[in-house]
Formats: C-alpha cells, structure tokens, sequence
C-alpha cells in the first residue's frame, strides 16, 4: 500500500496496570479515558499484575509506554522491580508511574529509572504529556 | 523497513520470540509500506494454522472462552487476536480483553490487542495480514474474538475457518444474536452461563432456529458452557476439531479459504479505490468539477462521470 | 434539660407531623437522638504485627475504652500468606498481618473477649477470621454465645468497587449467608454483616448510585438469607450499614434520611418484616477519604469537619473521620488526634447533638431525601428488572455484565472532567493554589514487621501437626461442595489445626474457583 495517509504515526499504544495486592483503581479507570480521549489505545491490564505478565503484554502488544499506578505506598519495593524487569526483557519501554507517592519521592523514583511521576491531581493535559514525553512523539492527531 | 530487517525479525518470530512478533503485527496493522513486505513474506509460509473466529453481544463472556479455548487446544503456541473498536471520535481505544484470556490456568497464548482505527475497511485488510503473520510465525491455533454487533466485525469473525458464536441465556440476546447476522455465520454455537435456570430454555430457542434455517451438510452443534468455571471448554474445542474434519473430508477447507482469499483481494482494492476517490474528490479536478455543480453548470452525476476517468491510470480527467 | 449555648431550653426535637422513632425512620431512628446515646466514635487503625496492635487494645482498653476495631493488611485482606509471592512489601502495612490462629492469638491476648466488641474490616476471607476469632475466645474459656462485634463481610460491594474478591459471587454469598445463618443460631451478639456504601462512592459513584448499590446489596442479603431459610426477623435486626460522607453537605444528609426510609419500607413492604428492629437502618459513616487532597493538606481539617457534621446531622450511629494527611500517606499520630477532636468538637460545641433531625422540614432538605429515594429507586428498577424480580439475582447480573463497575467509572471520570474543566473548583488544587509549597511530615514504616512475620509463620507452619492440617483442609474441600452445608463449623475446625488462611482459601478455591474481573474501564 502506498498510500501516504497510512504512512502516519499509529496511535501511543499504552499498557496500564497495578501491580501486587493493591485494589484501588478509580484513578487508574480514569487515566486510561484520558489517554482514550487523547487518541492513544490503551492495552488496559488493570489489578494484580505481575512484572512478569506485565513484561509479556508489552512485548506482545508492542507496546510504546507502561503506566503503573500506585496507592499503597509499595512504590520504592514495586517501581525498581518494573524497571529491572523491563530491561532485562531487552525492552526499551519507559515506565511512568501515577498515583499517590509523596513528593519527596520522586527523586528517587526517577533515579531507579521511572520516566516520570505523575502526583494526585495532575490534570488531564498533564497526564498525556507526560506519556507524550516519555514515548518522545505525540500520538496519531484525528 | 529493510527486506532484511523483516526477513530478521521472522527468524525470531519462528523461534519463539514474542518481542519480534509484536513489532511484525505493528507494522501490519499500521498499513504502511513495509505492512506489504511483511504480507508478503508471511505470505509464503502460511496456511499451515487452523483459524477460529468468536464473536457475540458484549458481556456474554467471549473473552473467558477464548482465552481458555487456547488453552484446550493443547497446542503449544496459540494465539488470539482480541478486536475492539476505537473511538470514532478522538482514534483512541481502551483494549481490555487480555485480562479475562491470560489469567486462565494454561493459556499460555500469545495475545495481540488491535483496535479498529476508525477505518473498518482497513480493518478487513489488517487482520488477515496479522493472521498470516501469525501463521507464519508458527502459532497454531490463531483465534480472532471481535465484539458481534457491527456487520463488519462479524464479518471479520467469520473469515476463518470455523467461527464460534456465543450467546447466554435470555430471549434477548438470541434477538440480538439474529438481527446481526450473528446466527447465519455459526459453525459451532456456545451456550455460555449454563449455570443458569433458563440455559436449556436458550438452547431450545437455537435448535428451532437451526430447524427452520438448516440447509448445509453441517448443522452448527450447540454446546453449553460456563466460562466462569471452566465448565464445557474440552467439549467446545472438540467440537471445533469435529468442525475441522468436516472442512478437509468435504473438501470445504479449500472452498472457504479460496473464498476468503477472493474477499480480501477485493477489499484490498475496495479500500485502494475508496482513497483514490477521496484523494480525487479533494484534490484540484474534483474542486472545479463541484464548482461547476455549484454553479448548476453540470449535474453531480455528470461530475462522476468525469471524475471517474481519473480512476483510470495515464488518463487524467479534462477539468 | 438540654440547653443551646446561651441557655436557651431545648425539646429532643421539633416538627410534629413526622416524629423520629416512627416508621419509616425518615427522621431517625430513635425520638431522643444523641440525647441518649451519643454516636460511637470509632477510629479505625493500626499497623504491625498482631503484638504491636495487642499492646495498643490494652493501651484503649486501660483508658475506659470498649470497642476494639481491627485493621487488617492487605495479604490478610486478600487470603494470601505472609509469603505469597503478591504480599512482598505489604505485610504489615496498612493493618495488622494474620496468617494463622497464632497471630489472632497475639493480637487479642490478655483481653477478656466477652467484655469488649470487636469490629472486624474483613471481606473475602470474613468467615475465616470469624472462625479465628471464635476458636481464640473458646481456648480462653468464654463461649462464642457471649462473643459481640462486627465484622465487615460484605462481599457484593467488593466486586463493585473495594476489589478486594477471592471466589466468584455465588459461592462468596454462600459463605455470607453461612455465617448469616451460623450467627443467627450460635452468636446473638454479632452483626454478621455491614453493608458498606464506603468503598462504593470512594471509587467515583454519585451519592444516589451510593445509596442504591448499598441498599440493593442489603436486600440481596436478605433474600439469600432467606433462601437459605431464615425468618427475617431471625437475622434483619443484626443488619448495618456504613456509609461514606462527601463534601457537598445536604446531598449527604438527604441521601442518610432517604436511607433509612427506604430500608423501612423495603423491609416491611417486600420482604414481610414485623420486628421493628428490622425495619431500622443502622449505619457508621466515614468521611471521604478521595476527597482529601494533596495540595494544601491542611485544608483537609475543615473538610473532614464539614463532613462529619454532615453524618451527625443525618443520624449515624458511629463515626470516623479521616486525618488530613491522608491523601499523601498512612496518618500520623498527629493528624489522627485532629481527626478524633474534630468528631469530639462536634459533638460537645456545636449543638449538633442536641435535636433529633434539626434540619428536618426544610424544603430543601426534604425535597433533598425525596430526590436521592426517587434516583435510588430508579436505579432499584433497573437491577430487579436484570434480576428479573430478585435483587440478588440484579446484584449477579450486574456484577457479571459490568453494569455496577461500568457506572462507577462514568461517575468517577464525569467528576475529572469537571475538575479538569474547571467547572468544579476544588480548594488547592484548581483554584486557590498560592501556598502549597510545604512539605507535611510523613509517616513511614520499616521493614522489620514483614520479616518478623515471616519468621513467625515458618515457625508455625513447623510446629504444627500436618496431618491433622491436611485433614481438616480436606474435609472443608468436601463440605463445600455440598451447598446445603454451612461452612462455619468445618472452618473453625480448620484454622484450629493452625491451618493457615492461604491454605483454607485454597481449600475453597478448588471447589469455588477463582474471581477474575471483566474490564470495564
């Protein structure tokens, strides 16, 4: 097919999840409407996630960017162990992390290798251009 | 995209690697111009794998049953392919099937999420070309679930081999299963919830719909199932393998695939055509030709007429 | 002589057509309100070991306190042990963990169970810890007869909302309607279920959809309980609720009266009950926590206020109000303190407590309660039409097709984009922002209780007879298979062996399987 409509950049394809025991996904529900609304497909994986089945929907779906969300203060356990389990898949898949983290963390979370934090009550706009940040391109205008 | 690059990446796909197999399905479903070397290489070395469609209404649980269906195959690499529709307003798409297919003990399958993109046209060219990549990669079965309520999604469903139709209990769905076209397109109908008091009662309504309509060798045997126990799977799959016998006794196999392979070349040059009218419409001919239709100079089937010559190659319309 | 701060004399309340302590309860369940008794304030907590929480119950009960409220982490609140792959950097953390009978030993030792209430937030594995907590009280010698409490148990609102599910929901009900069943014979003290609205609105719901859920999971109780062969009169009265207080404040106090008309109509209506005290909706309410914010935590003290005056002014039996640090971390001492005097403020300052329903009669308030009973009963249509005439059979097909989940999630991202918009202005966060630079001081917590837990359930798991483990498990696998069995007595058999929780669940799941949730985003 050579038609130049199709050469396009395709929609960001995100993989959403929560890893561990965690049950508290409204926030999660409601950034993945966000990017919808933004244009981008959302693979929605959605509680009890592992690395590991996490790791396998990215390499499967090809995806562009994981969006982890936390709540139960597990993020300086959690965020390392998706990062490492990112790269030892051979994955080159920024991970950006939402959810509840105190301020004083990110720092260190971004030095364990999160692309980047989005805090409680980040906008919507604020939440895509994060994502848009850590892929490096905005998504497929319609 | 190099040819060998794509060549690269079927070698891993072939031994197993997911990663590769994922990029492969990205640039088929984006339809650019390496979607036509992948195709045509994935070509080559297809036609090996059996594939299934499931379709039905929204939350009658094909996505349970799909995801255990790989796991009855007993096969060591199956795959699916979950479809659902993007937003026809902002391009995006939530894709949520996965979790319902991987939690299920011994899937193991390899799970591709694709979105319609806006185009359905598209679509009827994208998901063969991910079946044949699959196929090619040598996953076996491929399943393709899609959401049974536009015509073109259970098209899409029953381009395969044998496609499953699941319903639940209740009047409605049956209703809903027929006025899409849902019950014509059954190899095997599945009976899903058949927990419930009024399963027998749904399974009573598809043989009278059966008895009424029958009119091929194969009549779609009906199973019951209860995907949130796992309930009737091994039955459903060895109905797919009957199903699949029958295909290769009666020769019906080579038929259908023809079939399908006919259908897909005249998509593909229904969706060419479709952009090269869009292109002409709103390019500088078709501009002065709806200026001349404006003006009441000449009728809008005058204007066609004219345009259409554009169809044609090194024979470009007179203005 | 109750009189307002000037010395003004007041009556218990006001308004003659339509008394509290009359049926249909609009205006509250009793004609002297908190005249004679004042709500329960109830502060949920607790973190650490089963030790560590044992020594804060002392601490309360050497103070003059009764009730005791237990917080359990989140492995325990999944059925999972200590050392189940998922628990790692949870154990411990947001409650107390208990992995076998041991750990229930350490947390209530040394209490004398008969003289104190114990309440319980504990779903999936409810009866369990019910069965923990009773082999406990019978090795100190006191009876399960004299045992008085709450626990949690409230299964349905966990696959709307709280997520926190093990079984599919059937068989989860049948575990419900087992220790409905089993309390209602053995345990006249306990309250086998709260009916919990909480969780529902905290994951986004509107306050109707918050009160027509909750209230719609309540009359699945009632007719599983029923079909399990109970009288309702056997089990209604022992039935509460807990309900959540938002910020938009006559909403909140509408959606309270409308619930307790409800309930009473139901009750007697539908389901036939004559007991006055089954026609009663009793609730505890919570303060949001989804509304407190980050940004300018502070400001979350005079939302919490508002709030809790809200569920006092709507008639809760018992209150918690959440600390304004909350929506960064685990509170503080500090914070949960402010949190607790903000409650006694209420109560003792502002005269709040002095009239039954003082905001009853204003056409406002009333055209408020009618609003929230007509939306609710709307949405109760609509599930018995899914149930075709059984809410139970609704709350199923609801769960099952997405309906609960799918309206929750529109709620909740109507309420972003409003935000989002600037059509809502919430204080800090989208308006008002100047002055948010300060960093609150932050509660954290070590590592040391997941390994002290860790040790400690090897230990048990060494000591203790296999065989009978072994047995007992298998016996429990066979009784549930069989419907009609009730659970209970083949799972206090069970925890008795020191079995441990991950391994009764497992018992179950080979026969119950396991819940995996459609997506609906």
């Amino acid at each position: 097919m050579s038609d130049p409509c199709c050469e396009a950049e395709s929609p960001i394809r995100v993989v959403l999840a929560k890893l561990g025991l965690d049950g508290h996904d409204r926030g999660l529900k409601v950034v993945a409407r966000t990017l919808r609304d933004a244009g981008m497909e959302v693979i929605y994986l959605g509680l009890r996630q592992s690395t590991d089945s996490i790791v396998a929907a990215c390499e499967q779906e090809d995806a562009d960017v994981i969006g982890l969300s936390m709540h139960n203060a597990g993020h300086l356990t959690l965020v390392p162990r998706m990062v490492q389990a990112v790269d030892q898949a051979g994955l080159d898949v920024p991970v950006v992390i939402g959810g509840i983290v105190p301020a004083h963390d990110v720092p260190t979370l971004i030095e364990f290798g999160a692309a980047a934090v989005i805090g409680p009550g980040a906008s919507a706009e604020e939440v895509v251009s994060a994502v848009e940040a850590a892929v490096a391109r905005p998504t497929a205008a319609r | 995209m190099s040819p060998n690059h794509i060549g690269e990446l079927f070698e891993a796909a072939l031994g197993g690697n997911r990663r590769a197999l994922g990029k492969l399905l990205t640039m088929v479903e984006k339809q650019g111009s390496s979607a036509a070397m992948v195709s045509e290489r994935a070509h080559r070395d297809a036609g090996q794998a059996r594939v299934v469609g499931v379709t039905g209404a929204p939350g009658t649980g094909k996505s349970t049953i799909t995801g255990q269906l790989a796991g009855a195959s007993g096969a060591s690499r199956p795959a699916i392919l979950a479809i659902d529709p993007s937003s026809p307003l902002t391009g995006g798409a939530i894709l949520g099937d996965r979790i319902r297919m991987d939690n299920h003990v011994g899937c193991g399958a390899f799970i591709r999420s694709m979105a319609t993109r806006g185009h359905a046209g598209g679509l009827a060219v994208a998901v063969p070309d991910a079946v044949r990549v699959l196929d090619a990669a040598g996953c076996d079965p491929i399943i393709v679930e899609t959401v049974g309520v536009g015509q073109v999604e259970v098209s899409i469903a029953a381009a395969a081999d044998t496609t499953v139709v699941v319903v639940t209990p209740g009047w409605g769905d049956a209703v809903q299963a027929n006025k899409a076209g849902l019950l014509e397109v059954a190899d095997v109908f599945v009976v899903n919830k058949a927990d419930r008091p009024d399963a027998r009662g749904a399974r009573r309504d598809l043989e009278l719909m059966l008895d009424l309509g029958h009119r091929s060798r194969w009549r779609a045997p009906i199973v019951l199932t209860t995907a949130t126990k796992a309930e009737g799977i091994d039955d459903l799959w060895a109905e797919i393998e009957r199903h699949t016998a029958y295909l290769h006794d009666s020769g019906e196999l080579i038929r259908r695939r023809g079939r399908r392979r006919r259908d897909e070349v005249a998509d593909r040059i229904e969706l060419e055509l479709r952009d090269r009218v869009h292109q002409i419409v709103q390019g500088e001919p078709g501009e002065a030709a709806l200026g001349r239709v404006d003006r009441n100079e000449i009728s809008p089937a005058a204007a066609a007429e004219l345009l259409l010559a554009a169809l044609k190659p090194h024979n470009p319309p007179e203005g | 002589m109750v009189e307002s701060l000037s010395g003004i004399p007041l009556d218990s309340f006001y308004g003659d057509e339509l008394r509290p302590g009359e049926y249909p309860y609009t205006r509250g369940l009793y004609s002297t309100g908190y005249r004679s008794k004042l709500w329960t304030m109830r502060m949920f907590a607790g973190f650490g070991t089963a030790t560590d929480t044992n020594g804060r119950f002392h601490a309360l009960l050497r103070a003059g306190g009764t009730g005791l409220s237990t917080a359990f982490d989140m492995p325990t609140l999944m059925g999972r042990d200590s050392d189940h792959e998922w628990a790692i950097g949870e154990v411990g953390r947001a409650g107390v963990a208990v992995d076998t009978l041991a750990d229930m030993e350490d947390l209530f030792a040394g209490i004398e169970l008969d003289k104190v209430t114990t309440s319980m937030t504990i779903n999936g594995p409810a009866a369990i810890c019910m069965a923990m907590y009773i082999a406990v009280a019978e090795k100190s010698g006191v009876g399960r007869g004299d045992l008085g409490g709450t626990i949690q148990n409230d299964i349905l609102k966990e696959y709307q909302a709280q997520k926190e599910y093990i079984f599919p929901p059937r068989p989860s009900v049948r575990l419900v309607t087992d220790l409905i069943r089993f309390t209602a014979a053995e345990m006249p003290r306990w309250h086998p279920v709260s009916i919990s609205g909480y969780h529902i609105r905290e994951a986004g719901s509107t306050a109707a959809q918050e009160l027509a859920f909750t209230l719609a999971n309540g009359f699945a109780y009632v007719e599983a309980a029923v079909a399990a062969g109970l009288d309702v009169d056997d089990f209604a009265p022992r039935l509460s609720f807990f309900f959540n207080a938002h910020s938009d404040f006559f909403e909140e106090i509408g959606k309270y009266r409308a619930a307790r008309r409800i309930w009473a109509t139901w009750m007697k209506n539908r389901y036939g009950a004559t007991n006055p005290k089954s026609l009663m909706c009793r609730f505890h309410t919570q303060t949001a926590g989804v509304s407190l914010t980050a940004q300018q935590p502070e400001n979350n003290i005079a939302r919490v206020a508002i709030q809790a005056l809200s569920a006092v002014l709507g008639g809760t039996q018992s209150l918690h109000t959440d600390s304004y640090d909350e929506a960064l971390a685990l509170p503080t001492e500090k914070a949960a303190r402010i949190a607790l005097r903000t409650q006694q403020i209420v109560a003792h300052e502002t005269g709040a407590a002095s009239v039954v329903d003082p905001l009853g009669g204003a056409p406002f308030v009333e055209w408020m309660t009618d609003e929230m009973e007509r939306r609710a009963g709307e949405i109760f249509d609509h599930i018995d039409q899914l149930g075709h005439g059984s809410m139970l059979e609704g709350v199923y097909a609801g769960i099952e097709d997405g309906y609960f989940v799918g309206e929750i999630a529109d709620a909740a991202y109507r309420f972003e984009r409003e935000v989002n918009a600037g059509r809502r202005i919430i204080v800090g966060v989208n308006e008002f922002t100047e002055g948010d630079d300060e960093e609150a001081n932050l509660l954290s917590i070590g590592h040391d209780t997941e390994e002290l837990q860790l040790k400690r359930l090897a230990k048990v798991r060494n000591d203790r007879d296999g065989d009978a483990v072994n047995t007992a498990l298998a016996a429990l696998s066979t009784a549930a298979e069989q419907p009609d069995v009730n659970l209970m007595p083949p799972i206090i058999d069970a925890v008795r062996t020191y079995a441990t929780e991950g391994e009764i669940v497992a018992a179950l799941e080979t026969v119950f399987g396991t819940y995996i949730e459609t997506a609906v985003v």
